[in-house]
C-alpha cells in the first residue's frame, strides 16, 4: 500500500491509527482520549454526535490494551468510529434522530456495529442524521441539526451529516452512515470526505432502522478509499439475519486498489449534466475525468433516458415504504407515547374514519404520532399512504416500480456489450453546501439535491463520492462513480487511483485548522 | 319467495412449526406471556424477518392435500393496520401471488356428493393476543401477549361452494381432520390454532348472481360456526322477506346473545395498503421439493377410506370411522398386519378401545395398548381360546396393566372350557340342583332355559364354551 501517502498526509487516517495500535506505538486507550477530546472540543460547533459514550469508549479501549494478543491482528483495531444514530447499539440510546426514539435503547446490535466491534473498533458515539434518515440537509433532527465543518453556517448534507461531519473534522477517521437516496455519498462530498454506499444486500441491514427496506444501505464514510475499502472489508457480506444481504463472496477490496486503471472505460452521461448543476461543480468533475483519464481511463458518452424520473420514481417508492416501515412507532410497546388526555390534535390532523379514531386508543395513536414525529417524517408517510392506497396503487406505486425497472435497463445497458463503460461518473450533489434554513420552506427545491444519487438506490448499483475540488467559497464538492453489481473493487480501484493523484482529501477544514 | 343460502369460509391454521415464522422463537402455546419473544417478533426497530422453511413444507403439505396447484414463486406482501397486538403495525403475509390455488376438497355426505372449491391457500404470521379480561385493572387497561406475535399460519379460503349451515360444519370438520391428519395443525379450536370466518350471503333459490354478503366473525368451534351461520342466514332472509336489504359489513358472532352483531361497515372497513414486502425475497418452490414433500405425505384419508373398503372389505361406515383420524387408521393397519381379521380389529377399535382411550383420556397414537397386542387378544378369541365376554376382561386388564393377553390368559386361568366331558357334569350337576325349572321347562316353559345356561356358566366360572353349554343343555333336556 501507498504508506508514503499516508505519512505525509495531515491527520490520522483508519490504516494510520491501525498501523499505529498493532505496533504498539499507540494504545487504543490513548487513540480513544484524542477522539473523545476532539469531540469534546468541536462538536459543540458541529453538533454531530447525538450520543458520547465516552465510558464505553474508554473500556472498550482499555480491554483492547489489556487483552493485546486477542486484538493485534483484527483489522481495525484501536481505530475510533462513529456511528449514525439509526443503527442499533446494545444498551446504548439509538434515536434515529426522532422524539419518538429519544429515550429507546436497544436490546441487541446492529450486524454492521457487531462486525465493526469484533474488529477491534471502538464506538465513541452516535451521530446526529435527518429524522429516520428523511431529508438532504440534516435540518430534519428533532436534536438541532448539523453544521459543516468547512462553514459553519451551512448544511453538511443529509441525512447522514454528523457521520461525514465528524470524519472531516478529523474527530474519527471512519464512520457508519447509511444511504436511502444519497444519504451517505451527498454528505461526504459536501464535507469533502470519501461516502461509499456499496451495492444493495452487500451490508446486512439487520439493525439499521428502516426508512426505505428496498433502498436502504450501510456503508463506510472516511477521508481516503483505502479506509473505506478496510471498513467495507470488516462490515460486508451475508448475514443469516438479513433475508435481502447477499451471499457474494467478499474480496478484500484493499487488494483491488492497485492504482492501474489503463484500459478502464468511465461512462459519461453528459445530457444529464447539462441542467441544473453549478458551474463550478461541472468544472471540477471535468477536470476530474480529465485526471483519471490522464492516468489511463478511457471516457465514454453514456446514456441514461429514464434518469430524469429518478426523483419521482424515489420519492414514490420511498415514501410508500416508509410509510409502512414507521407503522411500528404507535406508542404501545417502547418509544414516545402521548399522555393520555392529551387531545390537542397537531395542527392539520384530521380526524375521519375508522372507529378507533375515536376510541381512547385511537387518540393515543393520533396523539404519539402527531408529536412523535417531525413535519417532514409525517409529511413522507401521509405521501406514501397515499401512494398505496386502494386506488392508487396502480398510478403511483405499481407504476413508479416499472419505471425503476427501466432505469436499472438504462444502467444494465452501459455495463454490458461492446460498448460496455466500468463506471459511470457524475457529480454526487448538483451545487456545493447550502446554508441551513435556505431550502427549509421548499421540500420540492430540498428533494432535487438528491438528483444525482438516488438511482443508485433504485438500482442497488454501488456508488462512491471521492472529494474532486472546491468552489471558490472553500466548499467541497464530490465526484461520483457508480459501479457494476458488486463490483465495488472496481469502483474503488478507480476511485482510489483518482486519490493518489489528487491533493484534495488532504486539506482539513477550518475548524480543525484553527 | 325461497332462498338459498351461499356460504365461502376462511379458515386460519396454525402450523404446527416448532419456531415462528419469521424469527427462532418457539411456537408453543400455554407459556408464560411474552417470554417468547425477541426484537423480529416484537417488531423492535431494525429487527428483520427471515422465513422458516419447515413453514413453508407444512403449508405445501395443506396445498397439495387440497388439490392445489402450488406456485413456484409467491410473494409476501404487507397488511397495513393500526392494533396493538400488531408489533409492526403491518402483517407479513401474501396477497397478489399467493403460495397455492384452485384445490378442491369433495364433501360426500348428506345430501349427495359435493365438490367444494379452494380458492387460494397463502401462508401468514399470527398476531400477539390482546387480554381484555382477568386483571384487576382490566375496566382501564389492556394487556397485550406477544408469544403468538410470529406464528405460523396458513391462511384456506374456499370458493363460495358451500349451500348451507350444515355444509359449512360439515366441510369445516373435513378439512380440520386433513389438517391434523397431515400433521400440519393440532385442530384446537379452543385455544385457537384453528379459526373460520365466513362470508354469507342470500339469493332467491335457483338466482346465479349472488346476494351482498356478510362477513361472521369469532366462529370459533363447531357449534358456533353452525348456530351462528343459521342465526345469519334467517337474519338475511327475514330483511329481504320485510323488504329490506343486506349491507355489506363484518359481523360478530356474540355466542352469549345467540346471534350475530354488526362490527363495522363497508365504509369503515380498513384500507389494507398491501405492497410487497421488500424484506423478504420471494418464496421459490421448485419441482424437486414439490415431489420430496409428495413422496413423504401419509396416503390421504379419501384413498385409505377406498383401500380399506375394496381391499380389507370393511364396510363403508367402518372405513370413515377409522379414517377420521391418522392415528387410528395407523393403529388399525397395525393391528390388520399383526394377523388380526379386519372386521373383528375394526370393531374392537371402534368400540372397546375407542371407549378405553376416552375415559384414559388419551389417543390412538399415545394407546397404551399396542396394535400388536390387540391383534394378539383378537387371535385367542378366533382360536376359541377364550369367549367373547372373557375377551372383554382380558381387554381391560391389558390395557391397564399393559401385559399381552397369552399371558392375563395364562395366568388367570381364563382358558375357555370347550372339553364335552366336563361341560357335561357341569350341566348335569346343575339339573340335579334345579329340579323345579327342569320340570317346568319339559312342561313347555322354555323361558326357563337362559335360567338353567346361566347357572352352568356360574359354575364354570364364566370359561365354559357358551355354544357347547347350550347344546350339551338342551341335549340333557330333551325328554
Amino acid at each position: 500500500m501507498t504508506s508514503d501517502r499516508m505519512t505525509t498526509s495531515a491527520g490520522i487516517t483508519v490504516r494510520s491509527v491501525r498501523d499505529d495500535v498493532r505496533a504498539r506505538a499507540r494504545s487504543a486507550s490513548d487513540v480513544c482520549r484524542a477522539a473523545l477530546a476532539r469531540i469534546e472540543s468541536l462538536d459543540p460547533h458541529l453538533h454531530a454526535f447525538n450520543t458520547v459514550v465516552g465510558e464505553r469508549a474508554l473500556a472498550r479501549a482499555a480491554e483492547i490494551d489489556r487483552d493485546f494478543d486477542r486484538w493485534r491482528d483484527r483489522p481495525l483495531v484501536g481505530v475510533p468510529v462513529a456511528v449514525k444514530d439509526n443503527m442499533c447499539t446494545r444498551g446504548v440510546r439509538t434515536t434515529a434522530s426522532s422524539r419518538m426514539l429519544e429515550h429507546y435503547v436497544p436490546p441487541y446490535d446492529a450486524t454492521a456495529v457487531e462486525r465493526l466491534e469484533a474488529a477491534g473498533a471502538v464506538i465513541v458515539g452516535k451521530t446526529n442524521c435527518d429524522e429516520f434518515s428523511m431529508g438532504s440537509s440534516n435540518e430534519n433532527s428533532a436534536f438541532g441539526p448539523v453544521h459543516n465543518p468547512w462553514a459553519l453556517d451551512r448544511i453538511p448534507g443529509g441525512t447522514s451529516g454528523g457521520s461525514a461531519a465528524a470524519v472531516a473534522a478529523r474527530i474519527t477517521p471512519l464512520a457508519l452512515g447509511s444511504d436511502t437516496g444519497g444519504s451517505i455519498r451527498q454528505p461526504a462530498s459536501l464535507c469533502g470526505v470519501v461516502g461509499l454506499k456499496p451495492t444493495y444486500g452487500r451490508v446486512s441491514r439487520y439493525g439499521l432502522i428502516a426508512f426505505a427496506s428496498s433502498l436502504d444501505q450501510i456503508g463506510p464514510i472516511a477521508r481516503t478509499v483505502d479506509d473505506a475499502a478496510l471498513a467495507l472489508n470488516v462490515i460486508a457480506g451475508a448475514d443469516p439475519r438479513d433475508a435481502t444481504s447477499a451471499p457474494e463472496a467478499v474480496p478484500d477490496f484493499t487488494a483491488a486498489l492497485t492504482g492501474d486503471v489503463r484500459g478502464a472505460r468511465i461512462g459519461v452521461p453528459r445530457a444529464l449534466l447539462e441542467h441544473g448543476v453549478d458551474v463550478q461543480v461541472s468544472r471540477a468533475i471535468m477536470t476530474a475525468l480529465d485526471t483519471l483519464a490522464s492516468r489511463g481511463a478511457t471516457l465514454v458518452d453514456v446514456q441514461l433516458p429514464h434518469a430524469e424520473y429518478a426523483i419521482p420514481v424515489y420519492y414514490l417508492v420511498a415514501t410508500a415504504e416508509a410509510s409502512s416501515n414507521l407503522a411500528r412507532y404507535d406508542g404501545v410497546r417502547y418509544g414516545f407515547r402521548a399522555a393520555p388526555g392529551a387531545s390537542h390534535p397537531a395542527p392539520g390532523t384530521q380526524h375521519s374514519a375508522p372507529s378507533t379514531q375515536h376510541s381512547a386508543l385511537g387518540t393515543m395513536y393520533a396523539q404519539t404520532r402527531a408529536r412523535g414525529f417531525g413535519p417532514e417524517v409525517k409529511r413522507r408517510i401521509m405521501l406514501g399512504t397515499y401512494v398505496l392506497s386502494a386506488g392508487y396503487y396502480d398510478a403511483y406505486y405499481l407504476k413508479a416500480q416499472q419505471v425503476r425497472t427501466l432505469i436499472l435497463r438504462d444502467y444494465e445497458q452501459a455495463f454490458s456489450g461492446a460498448d460496455a463503460v466500468d463506471a459511470i461518473a457524475m457529480p454526487t450533489s448538483p451545487t456545493p453546501a447550502f446554508k441551513i434554513g435556505e431550502r427549509v420552506d421548499d421540500p420540492l427545491q430540498m428533494y432535487l439535491a438528491d438528483v444525482f444519487t438516488v438511482s443508485a438506490n433504485l438500482t442497488g448499483l454501488p456508488a462512491v463520492s471521492v472529494p474532486c475540488g472546491f468552489a471558490d467559497n472553500g466548499l467541497p464538492i464530490g465526484l461520483q462513480l457508480t459501479g457494476r453489481r458488486f463490483d465495488e473493487a472496481g469502483l474503488l480501484r478507480l476511485a482510489d487511483a483518482y486519490q493518489r493523484d489528487t491533493e484534495w482529501w488532504k486539506p482539513a477544514p477550518p475548524i480543525v485548522t484553527g | 319467495m325461497e332462498y338459498e343460502a351461499v356460504i365461502g369460509l376462511e379458515i386460519h391454521a396454525q402450523l404446527l412449526t416448532a419456531t415462528k415464522i419469521f424469527c427462532g422463537c418457539s411456537a408453543a402455546f400455554g407459556a408464560e406471556p411474552n417470554t417468547h419473544i425477541c426484537p423480529t417478533c416484537l417488531g423492535l426497530p431494525g429487527a428483520l424477518p427471515v422465513l422458516n422453511r419447515a413453514a413453508v413444507d407444512h403449508a405445501i403439505r395443506a396445498a397439495l392435500a387440497l388439490g392445489c396447484t402450488v406456485h413456484e414463486g409467491s410473494i409476501f406482501a404487507r397488511k397495513n393496520y393500526f392494533y396493538p397486538d400488531l408489533p409492526k403495525g403491518y402483517q407479513i403475509s401474501q396477497y397478489e401471488q399467493p403460495l397455492a390455488t384452485q384445490g378442491a376438497v369433495d364433501l360426500d355426505g348428506v345430501p349427495g356428493p359435493r365438490r367444494v372449491g379452494i380458492t387460494r391457500v397463502h401462508l401468514e404470521e399470527d398476531a400477539g393476543k390482546s387480554v381484555h379480561e382477568g386483571f384487576v385493572d382490566s375496566d382501564r387497561k389492556t394487556y397485550v401477549d406477544y408469544n403468538r406475535s410470529g406464528v405460523p399460519l396458513i391462511e384456506i379460503v374456499t370458493e363460495p361452494d358451500l349451500r348451507s349451515a350444515g355444509d359449512a360444519a360439515a366441510f369445516f370438520t373435513r378439512l380440520r381432520a386433513l389438517l391434523v391428519w397431515l400433521g400440519v395443525n393440532d385442530g384446537n379450536m379452543e385455544e385457537g390454532s384453528l379459526r373460520c370466518d365466513a362470508n354469507v350471503s342470500v339469493r332467491p333459490a335457483g338466482a346465479t348472481a349472488l346476494g351482498t354478503k356478510a362477513e361472521v366473525k369469532n366462529l370459533n368451534s363447531f357449534r358456533f360456526l353452525e348456530q351462528a351461520l343459521e342465526y345469519e342466514i334467517d337474519r338475511q332472509i327475514a330483511e329481504l322477506r320485510d323488504g329490506g336489504r343486506i349491507v355489506q359489513e363484518t359481523r360478530l358472532w356474540d355466542a352469549a346473545a345467540g346471534r350475530t352483531i354488526s362490527m363495522r361497515s363497508k365504509e369503515e372497513a380498513h384500507d389494507y395498503r398491501y405492497f410487497p414486502d421488500p424484506d423478504l425475497p420471494a418464496v421459490e418452490v421448485d419441482a424437486e421439493r414439490l415431489s420430496r414433500i409428495r413422496a413423504a405425505m401419509p396416503e390421504l384419508p379419501d384413498a385409505r377410506r377406498r383401500r380399506f373398503v375394496d381391499s380389507l372389505a370393511l364396510p363403508e361406515y367402518d372405513a370413515a370411522q377409522l379414517t377420521q383420524s391418522l392415528a387410528v387408521a395407523e393403529y388399525f393397519e397395525r393391528a390388520v398386519a399383526a394377523g388380526a381379521a379386519p372386521k373383528m380389529a375394526a370393531n374392537w377399535i371402534m368400540g372397546e378401545l375407542a371407549r378405553a382411550l376416552k375415559d384414559a383420556g388419551a389417543d390412538a397414537a399415545t394407546s397404551p395398548l399396542a396394535p400388536e397386542q390387540l391383534a394378539g387378544l383378537i387371535a385367542l378369541i378366533e382360536k376359541g381360546t377364550i369367549s367373547g365376554s372373557i375377551a372383554k376382561s382380558v381387554f381391560e386388564k391389558m390395557f391397564a396393566s399393559g401385559r399381552s393377553a397369552d399371558e392375563i390368559v395364562a395366568s388367570e386361568s381364563l382358558t375357555q372350557i370347550s372339553d364335552e366331558s366336563q361341560i357335561a357334569a357341569l350341566v348335569a350337576d346343575v339339573l340335579a340342583k334345579h329340579p323345579d325349572p327342569v320340570a317346568q321347562y319339559r312342561a313347555g316353559k322354555t323361558t326357563t332355559f337362559g335360567f338353567l345356561v346361566g347357572q352352568v356358566m356360574k359354575a364354570a366360572g364364566g370359561k365354559a364354551n357358551p355354544k357347547r353349554v347350550n347344546d350339551l343343555l338342551k341335549r340333557a333336556l330333551e325328554p
